[in-house]
């Protein structure tokens, strides 16, 4: 028998079990998205040619066609045209097409970062506020409170979408950036609140209570002293606001046209000639993962980390 | 360094007093200590001086000036939390350094009193380490010395020793008296050990339900206990009460005890009750040959030094302490009389002890 083996580590097979569940479960998952990242190099008839083709010539055409407005010329005119000057201009007229100036790709990418990472600064500020106060201090019908909070996450979004469209048509917040920052923050506050709290309730009230005794006052030390000690669940809770306000769809088709116009509503519509612009969409969808990507993986380290460990003997 | 006061303090949480009208004057550059057992109050007042907690009424005076209803941060006074509450997201520096930086010193200023601090405290080696990875004592340390860095007028510490194991704990006893006596501090220290509080304090005052029972030097504590309960708390083990069943006199020097005559100083006031008691120590305790309250031997614990005899008796089961030489097996029938004359009688209904020739 094995005895260099501490009891409570697992045995080999274990180990190699856990691993193939783990690359069987990777590999499905990320078929959909290594397809997605294929389409997205493919020139826009093998990206529907049947059968599918696994193995195929790269190509910019999908970014190209992404970020520029195109239109198609007779031979003539584009031979009466100055030689090509950059690489993707070469790429368009290949096709007998000319750039006829930038898409609307970047606005809508930027209205996605604006409302994502700033529905998700705020419901993560807001929640933590909140969750500070129903964890520390005595709040009248605090479980009522709570409940409710947690109540307006108990129907779809969804559900309440024609009162909010009515509402934000009268305020004058449709299409616009603010409107879409507090629509997510309100859906998002109510998983923020609750997260917090049993992050916020797992911090000793002695950390804060030596910050006041050292001088500073309850905020400053809510500042300095507890959130720093919630980083973990600060950094847990932005992924998950983050990934809601970075994805949804419904509210954006329904309350964002021109101004506002997120990312999700706008790329499954990029039209090519006969048809979606297949590659197109492939290259949007990838651009649309990294942002989350990389804030998930910046993170990351705070979702494994314990800070307090080990800090206060209980 | 400062004097600090307080006048009925009174503090209840909804419908359970925590403490109960009490008055304190802890004098400048005094080592006092609130002793009792788990909720009788002390970290209730020790934390009212503070200002974690409002009082519901009455006054705390810091150099005579009411801080009752002033914030924590606005008293100037330091705290040393049982579990420390070290932060554990800065390194040892600037957990020492994090009261100054409140305060606006600059860096060199700041860099200078850390240091004095650290050195003081021997942790002067350790101020790149994480909290987190710190031992007891070290952890200790440096919890003592974010107090000490800012000068505060009065130290607080509730328990700051709870956590450490024995033998470490006796050594962190001398240490923080011999600090106290370097840096000149008023300290309030709070424990339910009352070890921790006869070896460190200039004054002791001993708590329960609430109510601050009497507040003395640790001999007067030990040997003149103003009531019951702090006679059977003070003392390992505690002072043994024998019934007497008969009412207390004014100038009454004797009472029967089991039918047996033990002379008592002379008492200054009678009992209101015709059942009182009669406290001795384990100490002054004796085994006699004749003529004493007899009993059986019904434990022996040997301590060393000494053996401490459990002697089941009519009156009940009676503590003696004896040479360690002594012979006895357990059932024997053995007699013990009083050694001296320095018993105390409470009296029956209020539990205080009666004034005599011994006790005022």
């Amino acid at each position: 028998m094995d005895t260099s083996r501490s009891p409570l580590e697992p045995s080999g097979f274990s180990r190699k079990l856990a691993a193939t569940i783990i690359i069987v479960y990777m590999v499905v998952t990320l078929i959909p998205i290594t397809w997605i990242v294929a389409t997205s190099f493919k020139s826009v008839d093998s990206a529907i040619s049947y059968p599918p083709e696994v193995f195929f010539e790269p190509s910019l055409e999908g970014y190209v066609n992404l970020f520029t407005n195109r239109s198609r010329q007779p031979k003539e005119y584009l031979d009466s045209l100055p030689p090509p000057e950059t690489w993707y201009e070469e790429l368009v007229r290949s096709r007998e097409m000319v750039i006829t100036g930038p898409s609307k790709f970047i606005g809508r990418y930027s209205n996605s970062l604006i409302i994502g990472f700033g529905a998700t600064f705020l419901s993560v500020f807001l929640g933590a506020l909140a969750a500070y106060a129903f964890s520390r201090f005595k709040v009248p019908l605090k479980d009522d409170l709570m409940f409710f909070i947690l109540s307006t996450r108990m129907f779809p979004p969804i559900a309440v979408a024609v009162p909010i469209f009515i509402m934000y048509r009268k305020l004058g917040l449709g299409d616009t950036h603010l409107g879409m920052i507090i629509l997510y923050t309100v859906v998002n506050l109510s998983l923020a609140v609750w997260l917090l709290k049993g992050f916020m309730d797992e911090i000793p009230k002695e950390y804060e209570e030596a910050a006041m005794i050292d001088g500073y006052s309850r905020m400053q030390a809510f500042f300095k002293v507890v959130l720093p000690q919630a980083m973990t669940g600060i950094a847990a809770t932005a992924i998950f606001c983050m990934i809601f306000s970075w994805n949804e769809y419904a509210f954006a088709v329904l309350l964002t046209q021109f101004n506002a116009q997120t990312a999700p509503p706008f790329i499954p519509t990029i039209i090519g000639e006969g048809g979606l612009d297949w590659p197109a969409i492939g290259a949007g969808t990838t651009l649309f993962l990294i942002p989350v990507m990389i804030f998930t993986v910046v993170l990351r380290k705070h979702l494994l980390r314990g800070i307090t460990f080990g800090a206060v003997r209980k | 360094m400062a004097e600090i006061e307080i006048k009925n303090l009174h503090k209840s949480f909804s419908d359970f007093i925590a403490v109960k009208n009490s008055n304190l004057v802890i004098e400048n550059k005094e080592f006092f200590v609130l002793l009792g057992p788990s909720g009788c109050g002390k970290t209730t007042t020790l934390r009212m001086i503070a200002g974690l907690e409002l009082p519901t009424s009455g006054n705390i005076f810091l150099d005579k000036e009411d801080v009752s209803y002033l914030r924590a941060s606005q008293r100037d006074i330091a705290f040393v939390f049982q579990l420390f509450a070290l932060y554990p997201h800065l390194n040892v520096r600037n957990n020492l350094a994090f009261p100054l930086k409140m305060q606006g010193y600059s860096k060199q200023d700041i860099d200078t009193r850390v240091m004095e601090a650290a050195k003081l405290l021997r942790i002067d080696h350790i101020l790149k380490s994480k909290t987190s990875g710190l031992a007891g004592g070290d952890r200790q340390r440096v919890a003592l010395g974010r107090a000490l860095v800012r000068r505060p007028k009065a130290f607080l510490m509730d328990e700051p020793l709870g956590t450490l194991d024995a033998e470490f704990r006796e050594l962190m006893c001398l240490e923080l008296r011999k600090l106290h006596d370097d840096i000149d501090a008023t300290t309030v220290y709070v424990t339910h050990d009352q070890q921790e509080a006869m070896s460190m304090a200039d004054r002791i005052a001993v708590m329960n339900e609430g109510e601050i029972l009497q507040a003395d030097s640790p001999n007067i504590i030990y040997n003149k206990p103003k009531t019951k309960f702090v006679a059977n708390f003070i003392g390992s083990p505690g002072m043994n009460f024998m019934p007497i069943n008969q009412k207390i006199s004014p100038n009454q020097n004797n009472v029967s005890v089991a039918g047996t005559i033990i002379n008592i100083p002379t008492q200054k006031d009678g009992s209101s009750s015709d059942q009182n008691f009669l406290g001795v120590r384990p100490e002054n305790l004796k085994l006699v040959s004749e003529n004493g309250i007899k009993g059986n031997i019904f434990g022996v614990e040997y301590l060393g030094s000494r053996k401490i005899l459990t002697v089941e008796t009519v009156v009940g089961n009676i503590k003696i302490r004896v040479d360690s030489d002594t012979n006895v097996q357990i059932n024997e029938q053995v007699q013990f009389n009083v050694l001296n004359n320095n018993q105390i009688v409470f009296d029956g209904s209020t539990d205080k002890a009666l004034i005599s020739e011994f006790i005022s």
